[in-house]
């Protein structure tokens, strides 16, 4: 099994993905509604990573 | 005075009738999916449990053993245990193929462990989902 080496970002911008995947699949009644779902999880995601990643910059000082 | 049923006086549904498909939810992830004719959905589920539980063994994310202790050594350990059994057969699979990672610091290591006990999380809500579909709460 190679062995993976990625930084903070990537790692949780592919956690981001396919959770948010998952939540759409299984949260809403019809496929539009199933995209939609997922790709606002995904923008969710996307504006807590930067945004708590800005606040633990300006945290640390 | 007649009384209208509601959905809490309704029987629950036989075992029979969802059991199949959760347990094989549970081994092949998006598996009760297929089982009830769902294939979009559970390839879908299936790709993104598969993807994150392989990110988490190239990661070398740590499997959890069950330990107890305090509280919360006892809800991480024991819950991290269940999350990662969650992934059924993957989890199998690779503790009997004899993955054994150490817990060592890092935070790609971390991030590994994450996602391994996060594909079986995700296992769980396919698995809910698979039950809602099975006794017809969800179409």
């Amino acid at each position: 099994m190679p062995k993976m080496n990625l930084s903070h970002f990537e790692a949780a911008l592919l956690f981001a993905l396919f959770s948010s995947v998952v939540l759409g699949v299984i949260t809403k009644r019809t496929d539009s509604e199933r995209l939609r779902y997922g790709l606002r999880c995904f923008l969710y995601f996307l504006v807590a990573l930067i945004g708590l990643g800005w606040l633990m910059h300006f945290g640390h000082g | 005075m007649p009384s209208n049923p509601t959905k809490a006086d309704a029987p629950a549904p036989s075992a029979g009738k969802w059991a199949p498909a959760v347990i094989l939810g549970w081994l092949v992830p998006g598996g009760g999916h297929f089982l009830l004719k769902r294939p979009g959905r559970g390839a879908l589920l299936s790709a993104s449990v598969l993807c994150m539980f392989l990110l988490g063994l190239m990661m070398r994310g740590a499997m959890f053993q069950p330990q107890t202790g305090d509280i919360l050594t006892t809800i991480i350990y024991v819950g991290g245990f269940l999350g990662d059994l969650a992934s059924g057969l993957l989890y199998l699979l690779a503790t009997w193929l004899g993955y054994a990672q150490p817990d060592v610091a890092g935070h790609v290591h971390d991030y590994g462990t994450k996602f391994l006990v996060a594909a079986g999380l995700m296992n769980v809500l396919a698995m809910v989902d698979v039950y809602e579909i099975a006794t017809g709460k969800k179409d």
